[in-house]
Parts: C-alpha cells; structure tokens; sequence
C-alpha cells in the first residue's frame, strides 16, 4: 500500500511540530512527492543529517511503501 | 554481509567519483538515476557508475553501508555526498562543480 499524502503530511509534521511544510504529489498518482521542509530542527546540521532526519520520520517508509519524494530542506532561523 | 561491506569500500576507494545507480550511466534505467549522471556528464567529470540492478546484495548493501534508503548515491574520493535531491541542489548552487575543482576531478 502506498502511503497517502495526508499520511506522509502527519509523519513529517509529528517529527518535526515548528515545520512549514509544501508537500505536492507531482504526477497525480500518489507515488511521486516533493515536499519542502522549514524547520528550526535542521540548525546547523549538514543537507544529509537533516535528509536522514526527515527519511527516520518516515520510519522505513522511503525506498520501499514510498517510492519517491524529492526532499528539500532549510533551516528556519529565529 | 560483511563480505559486500569490503566490496562497497574497495569500489569507493579505488575510483575517485562513484555513483551508485539504478541501470549503467549509458542506459539510467530510473529517472533520478539518469538526473545525477546528467550532471555528472554535464560538469565532464569521469565517474564509475555501479548497477544495483545487477545485484540484490549490492542494492540492499548500499543502503546499509550509508544509512541512507535511496538509490542513487554519490561518493567522491571516498565520501558519501548525498543522493539525487542533495546533488541536484550543489549543482544548482555551483557548489558540486567546486568540490569537484578544489579536488582537482575536473579536467
């Protein structure tokens, strides 16, 4: 079962609560997302620590049930 | 699975540039695959591309040895650099062409 965006939206959000969050499922078919991650959690850590941070809040999912979310992350300052 | 460890360490320490692919850089057979070799052929950078296609060790084996659930990966003179969202975007910057330069890969 693939995951739902709402599904992806919730799993992002609880890991990361102070997130502004762009999640777009790219092609319509619920197989290909693009989300944009603003997080204060991302704070001097490098573009593949805050990567890996958002695949753990997605527990396992990325790679397998998920199979496809272009990631993008900043820092949100202040 | 130790056995594929030593073999990923090999490969990624005897070949400056390494991108672990879905297909071979000729024939990507997935699109954030053939994304990354774009730009790898954009900046002329000579690179060892690996099929994980050609091996369920390997595919599983890769994402092991970086922590990281996607393919492709890139490594430069040893290093994990990122996967297709994180290469895209040092492309975009101009910072890939400068790793790339400051550790004189560019001909």
């Amino acid at each position: 079962m693939p995951l739902t965006k709402n599904e992806i939206s919730d799993m992002i959000l609880s890991a990361f609560p102070d997130a502004t969050l762009e999640l777009k499922d790219t092609m319509g078919d619920n197989n290909h997302f693009e989300a944009k991650i603003i997080s204060k959690n991302f704070v001097g850590k490098s573009k593949i620590e805050q990567h890996k941070m958002v695949y753990k809040a997605l527990k396992g999912k990325m790679g397998n049930e998920l199979h496809a979310l272009a990631l993008t992350t900043e820092e949100k300052n202040g | 699975m130790d056995e594929i460890k030593s073999k990923i360490k090999t490969m990624i320490d005897a070949n400056n540039v390494v991108l672990f692919m879905k297909g071979t850089p000729d024939s990507p057979q997935c699109g954030f695959s053939m994304a990354v070799t774009n730009i790898l052929k954009h900046l002329q950078v000579k690179f060892e591309g690996v099929n994980v296609l050609e091996s369920n060790e390997m595919r599983q084996g890769i994402k092991d040895y970086t922590d990281w659930p996607t393919i492709p990966q890139l490594y430069v003179k040893g290093e994990f650099i990122g996967g297709c969202d994180i290469v895209k975007e040092m492309f975009e910057k101009g910072e890939l062409k400068k790793l790339f330069e400051s550790k004189s890969l560019l001909s």
